[in-house]
């Protein structure tokens, strides 16, 4: 015991030495190589399914420097744990911009992630790419928002299941929080304006993991049982879906009755799940893994060998940085500097095919343009698309359903530079920085 | 004359010979040929053609047809890519057994790459329902029959009408008789003759279905301008009635539905609660890595379920006993391993197996990565049991709670009625007395852990047929567990067994009224002030021991 | 003095968060910022919320190391005190917010409310804010111990409940409906008494203020334990029952000691809030709560200074491991924390006290 507390004492000792040379400022001498922050949670809740995305940039990264790197350097990939916990995101993105100096942070998953990184990267100007579909109401200078804002994804779902499926009622459940919040209230003030009454609306929140959805199915199941083609547009959060299809499909609940439309489960979600009681439901994104296309079919084998599982699904939110990473490897490219303040202007208006056959392109309020894809849920765990837009529709910060955003408008270019806009008072409200 | 007489015999024979099987081939040619045309319709890329072919299927009027239409809906019609051809595949671990879809021929094994399923949305699958109903209604079994009925009557239209009233005048099974009868009186309920209208309603308020009470509700509407749309009062009245009577029996079915709810996540509660009634209730030890012991049970139905992929229910039932045996076995490391040296000092285990439960979490993690992991539910515990139209039970909470009692009864008898069990409950009552009666202590305290640890993971048995197998898995029940434990009392089961049931009760009581959320915040806040009142649970452990 | 210095270890602790809380901001406020004496931002407001931590670590030691109260729900009152400071920087934003709103915060307009909610009134000003980081989580601290220690909960029975108080927290917080802001809590802020939030300045003046305020604290409690007030509580630990015969009325000394370790916390809520930049409810999650008892028990409990010691650690190996090896991580925190509970049942300090007294 006595050596070995003497070791111990030792090595605390020593710990805490070190732990005070490293806070004594931090040296970094400029590399020969550019560094390039992931910041996606490896450990606690969000692990499931943010890890894939930490591995999509590592492969992306390691991509680009098999073609040469950027700018004649190496990129280097720096990979942190925000351990899905909010306060430390931001401390991981000042460690990564102020300690590791790196050039842009591709990361987050959960909206309140993003609003815990919003200050501090503002204010040390760096750049973010946040790759999952979210609610909208944002648009930061230092944020690039490569996934759906809710007019490409929600809207579009909505006037399937009205003009294709004929639905008459309508019921929104979701996890209790920003997204689903936010995105019902859209969803709600879209469907009474094109004339459906408000009894005909069931709105539902649950809190985060949900096990137990017997009432709330049994709910549904009534609801639904009124006569009239009834669809439930689905914004329950990752955890709580398989619980929830579960019960759909043990209570009888089939695609053919009351279709589940989700903006949440992908192909990632349904790799972990039996597909059997899932068949025939539907859900909303840009990307599918099944789209045919050669950019995709090639994006999926590189994917497979670099994570060397050849059962391995890909998933929007992995197209999203697929597309983040490449503009702005163009803008670096473009401006021939890894300056955030260079790129963000550069990178506006750049463009970058996207894996289902479309173009993307990065608009002046650092959303992109997408396709919608609708799709049927097959027993092999993929889509089968059953609607698409016919080009790609533009991303939206700010909703016109909304009456309290109605008049924001996002524009980071000249001369109104600014997230969010009033048209009516002419006036840029909310902004931070000078 | 007789050679020739015969030759010519001989002739009209051959030709008669060629011709008999000709005249049938011709016809069978015709009903074959629509089914080649319809087959490679079918076998087309394009949803509106395959909806066409359907139709085409439909009118070939071939019982070959019913077999491809049926193959089709449930998902075993294939394209065989090599040969471009429809087959009908069994799906065996090698691959699919493959039948020609055309003529049942057994086409032997392939890999399951060698096929490529025909898809289907949703739009065609109502279609495809409602065409095999059709054709169905002339089954010979009677269950399909009714089943036809009821495909035809979800989405009835005047030609659906016309054959049901051709199948009551030949239909000779009563209940199929009233199933059609159903459908028509709805039906009726449109006439516009007033006695007819109240023949429909004598029919059928005796029969309620969701159908018939919506149809009743829209009875009592009144439209836009204020008036009914349904003019006659009479009707009226007597619509309400049959309702009034409905609704009475729609309250007792929904209170038991409510019970049946409560109950089963009470299964779930207890189950969870259970083995943490024995490592913390007999042993004192605040086990924080319980909920990842239920994990490590989950994790095994899982690799169960990978070893034996065509045997689903047998591997889950083997993964009981062994998620039993992992977990147990895990719960005597932690137990050798870290807690013999914490005995004494019961809230210090609460920080080791916190370290623990973080290891074995991060290990999963490691080995099976932090996706979530499908694990499938066997046939037999998918789908509810129906007892009648308003009320069903889902089967898999069904069985959880007939598992939960199981275990619940064993673990009983194996404390009351075994020597471990008694030298648990006297280790439990008093360590040093016992030690002195020659009880080995050290071993007593390994096996009790390990099996309050065991069944844990039979839990996680049981959790992954209603939830998620993930890394997390355990950390969402952990807080509930000791809930459920410390409200029933520390140290007795049956606490355990009935604080998990009333909770699991008042939360979905509370449910409907306050929401899934709030009826939570409820159900704890009950458990605080409860505690207050009875400071150690329904059930407080008596003697002295307690105040040690 | 005597206070500090009672024994060498204690003393020089105190002596080094003295120092960084004196030199680091005063260094940062006057030196430029290329300068070797300049600290970055980052470490600045690492070192800021370790503080918070240290704060929160020392309260916890209060009821567990000297009263015997193993409270699993002291994140609650920490968020409480946070969620007071929050709405007090949230009203500081006016009409900042993304809707230009002078009355609401955005999520409320978001969340169409026409008018502030009582109990947000009267967070605009500095004062009454203060007063309820202070007040909301003693309130609390002081019916629910009323309660729990009249009836003689005590034990596991007391850690489970006070774990469910913390868990409804949760719950109830994440509600968007109770008007906190649900899961995204409350963030964005913009300044704090007038100066600018993620000004070097303001950072380093709260730096300041959380050694501050982490030396009183610890001041006062080495103060009170050492009185006769303190001794009672630590022989209630100790022998509870021995105290109730003796005719001391256990149940108040343990409300007191609760209540003031519960507006410790909410003090260093409201100090880790502006530091961070969020609160959100996951700061009630029970994991949270267990964490910070981990603080204390790796540092050595009943000491007061080895929580400190145990909340920097901890945190700082957090930061570091999660920078280093992100993959595995959490196998280095986990096996700390089984060996320090196995082999130092007195935390890290065990380990110089022994030595010391061998000595």
């Amino acid at each position: 015991m006595n050596k070995l507390t003497v070791m111990f004492r030792n090595t605390l000792v020593a710990g805490f030495m070190s732990a005070l040379t490293c806070f004594s400022g931090s040296v970094n001498a400029e590399g020969e190589t550019i560094k390039v922050g992931v910041l996606h949670s490896l450990s606690g809740t969000m692990a499931i399914s943010e890890t894939t995305l930490k591995d999509t940039m590592l492969m992306l990264i390691d991509e680009q420097n098999k073609k040469g790197g950027l700018l004649g350097k190496k990129l280097e990939a720096v990979v942190v744990d925000p351990a899905s916990n909010w306060p430390l995101f931001a401390e991981k993105t000042r460690e990564l911009i102020s300690k590791d100096k790196v050039a842009a942070i591709f990361g987050c998953w959960t909206s309140v992630s993003r609003k815990s990184v919003l200050p501090v990267i503002e204010e040390l100007n760096g750049l973010l790419f946040y790759p999952v579909q979210y609610e909208g109401e944002e648009s930061s200078k230092n944020v690039f928002y490569t996934g759906a804002a809710p007019n490409q994804q929600a809207i579009p779902a909505v006037d399937y299941l009205m003009n294709d499926l004929k639905t008459k009622r309508w019921v929104l459940a979701g996890t209790d929080y920003v997204y689903p919040r936010t995105t019902n209230k859209i969803l709600e003030a879209y469907l009474l304006s094109k004339g459906v009454a408000k009894k005909d609306i069931m709105i539902n929140y649950t809190p985060f993991g949900h096990s137990d959805w017997q009432s709330i199915v049994a709910d549904i199941k009534k609801f639904g049982s009124a006569g009239k083609k009834t669809a439930v547009v689905s914004t329950i959060n990752g955890d709580a879906n398989i619980p929830f299809y579960k019960e759909l499909g043990n209570q009888g609940v089939s695609a053919e009755q009351i279709p589940v439309i989700a903006f949440s489960v992908g192909e990632e979600e349904l790799s972990g799940m039996d597909t059997k009681p899932l068949v025939g439901h539907l859900a909303a994104w840009n990307y599918f893994m099944s789209v045919d296309s050669t950019k995709n079919a090639t994006f999926i084998k590189q994917w497979q060998e670099y994570i060397k599982n050849p059962k391995r699904v890909t998933n929007d939110p992995m197209e999203a940085h697929y597309i983040g990473f490449n503009m702005w490897v163009k803008a670096v490219e473009k401006t021939g500097s890894t300056d955030p303040a260079k790129v963000q202007a550069a990178i506006i208006g750049i463009e970058f095919p996207n894996l289902t056959g479309g173009m993307a392109k990065m608009l002046p309020n650092h959303h992109i343009s997408k396709p919608v894809l609708i799709g049927e849920i097959q027993d092999n765990g993929q889509f089968l698309t059953v609607w698409q837009t016919n080009k790609v529709v533009d991303g939206d910060a700010w909703s016109d359903f909304l009456p309290e955003s109605k008049a924001i408008i996002a524009d980071w270019t000249a001369p109104i530079n600014c997230g969010n806009y009033n048209t009516k008072t002419k006036k840029c409200a909310g902004q931070n920085y000078k | 004359m007789k050679p020739i007489f015969f030759r010519h015999y001989v002739c009209l024979m051959a030709i008669g010979l060629l011709l008999l099987p000709g005249l049938v081939l011709s016809d069978e040619n015709l009903s074959q040929d629509t089914l080649t045309a319809a087959m490679s319709k079918l076998n087309a890329a394009y949803m509106t053609e395959r909806s066409a072919a359907i139709e085409q299927l439909a009118a070939a009027q071939e019982p070959r047809a019913i077999v491809i239409l049926q193959a089709l809906l449930e998902g075993h019609l294939f394209n065989l890519i090599a040969e471009n051809k429809l087959v009908i595949g069994a799906e065996i671990e090698a691959g699919y057994k493959l039948s020609d879809a055309k003529n049942g021929q057994d086409l032997g094994i392939v890999a399951r790459e060698a096929t490529q399923k025909i898809n289907l949305n949703n739009a065609l699958r109502v279609s495809l329902r409602k065409t095999l109903g059709r054709l169905e209604l002339n089954a010979s079994e009677v269950k399909v029959r009714i089943h036809a009925v009821q495909a035809i009557a979800k989405d009835i239209d005047p030609e659906g009408l016309v054959l049901l009233h051709a199948q009551l005048s030949t239909e000779k099974d009563r209940s199929v008789q009233d199933e059609i009868k159903l459908v028509l009186g709805l039906e009726q309920l449109n006439s516009t003759d007033k006695p007819q209208r109240l023949a429909a309603l004598a029919l059928l308020k005796d029969h309620a279905s969701p159908a018939v009470v919506n149809r009743l509700n829209a009875l009592q509407e009144k439209d836009a301008t204020g008036q009914f749309v349904e003019t006659d009062a009479d009707v009226r009245n007597s619509a309400k009635t049959a309702l009034i009577n409905i609704n009475s029996k729609l309250r007792v079915y929904a209170a038991i539905e409510t019970v049946f709810f409560g109950l089963s996540l009470g299964a779930v509660l207890v189950l969870a609660a259970i083995g943490l009634a024995i490592t913390f209730g007999v042993m004192g030890v605040i086990n924080m890595a319980h909920g990842e012991l239920m994990m490590l049970g989950a994790y095994t139905t899982y690799v169960m379920q990978q070893l034996l992929p065509d045997y689903l229910g047998l591997a889950l039932l083997l993964s009981i006993p062994a998620a039993f045996m992992i977990s147990a076995l895990v719960g005597i490391l932690i137990e050798r391993g870290i807690i013999r040296f914490l005995y004494g000092r019961p809230l210090e285990t609460l920080l080791a197996t916190f370290g623990v439960s973080l290891v074995l979490q991060q290990t999963v993690r490691s080995i099976f990565s932090p996706l979530n992991r499908s694990v499938a539910s066997p046939e037999w515990m998918s789908g509810a049991w129906q007892i009648n139209d308003f009320l069903a039970l889902t089967w898999n909470r069904f069985y959880i709670l007939v598992f939960c009692l199981l275990v619940f009864t064993l673990l009983l008898q194996i404390l009351k009625r075994t020597r471990l069990g008694l030298e648990v409950r006297a280790v439990a009552q008093n360590r040093n007395m016992a030690k002195a009666m020659g009880i080995p202590t050290a071993r007593v305290d390994a096996l009790t852990f390990g099996l309050g640890s065991g069944i844990a993971g039979v839990a996680g048995v049981a959790l992954s047929q209603i939830t998620n197998v993930g890394p997390n898995l355990g950390q969402a029940y952990i807080v509930d567990s000791f809930m459920v434990v410390v409200f029933g009392g520390v140290g007795n089961l049956w606490g355990t067994l009935l604080a998990g049931f009333s909770l699991g009760i008042a939360n979905k009581l509370l449910e409907p009224l306050a929401g899934a959320v709030l009826a939570k915040i409820l159900v704890l806040v009950f458990i605080i002030l409860f505690i207050q009142k009875r400071p150690r649970g329904l059930f407080p452990q008596k003697g002295r021991a307690v105040e040690g | 003095m005597n206070l500090f210095f009672q024994d060498k270890l204690a003393g020089s602790l105190m002596a080094v968060i003295a120092c960084i809380t004196v030199f680091i901001p005063l260094f940062n406020l006057l030196t430029p910022v290329d300068s070797v004496l300049h600290f970055s931002a980052y470490t600045v407001s690492l070192l800021g919320k370790y503080l918070t931590f240290a704060l929160l670590g020392l309260s916890l030691d209060l009821v567990w190391g000297y009263c015997g109260i193993l409270a699993l729900g002291q994140g609650a009152f920490f968020a409480l005190g946070g969620y007071a400071m929050g709405m007090y920087l949230m009203r500081q934003i006016g009409t900042r917010g993304v809707y230009g709103n002078a009355e609401l915060p955005d999520f409320m307009v978001f969340l169409n409310w026409k008018e502030l909610p009582w109990f947000w009134q009267g967070f605009n000003h500095f004062g009454f804010a203060m007063l309820m980081v202070v007040l909301v989580p003693g309130l609390l601290a002081l019916v629910f111990g009323w309660l729990a220690f009249r009836s003689r909960v005590t034990g596991v029975y007391l850690s489970i409940i006070t774990q469910a108080l913390t868990y409804a927290l949760l719950l109830a917080f994440f509600r968007n409906e109770m008007g906190f802001g649900g899961n995204n809590g409350l963030t964005d802020f913009k300044e704090l008494l007038g100066f600018n939030i993620q000004s070097e300045g303001l950072r380093s003046l709260l730096l300041m203020a959380t050694g501050l305020i982490l030396l009183l604290a610890f001041g006062v409690s080495r103060w009170v334990m050492n009185s006769k007030l303190g001794r009672v509580v630590t022989a209630v630990r100790d022998q509870e029952m021995r105290v109730r015969f003796l005719g001391y009325r256990v149940e108040h000394f343990k409300l007191w000691i609760f209540v003031f370790s519960a507006m410790l916390a909410g003090i260093a809520g409201a100090l880790y809030v502006p530091q961070v930049g969020i609160i959100n409810p996951s700061e009630f999650s029970p994991l949270n709560s267990l964490e910070i008892v981990i603080w204390v028990a790796i540092g050595g409990r009943g000491t007061l200074y080895g929580a400190i010691i145990g909340a920097v650690l901890v945190n700082y190996a957090k930061s570091l491991l999660t920078g280093w090896a992100p993959e595995i991580w959490l196998f280095f925190l986990g096996t700390t924390f089984i060996l320090v509970t196995v082999f130092l049942p007195n935390g890290i300090l065990g380990l110089f006290r022994s030595q010391e007294q061998k000595l």
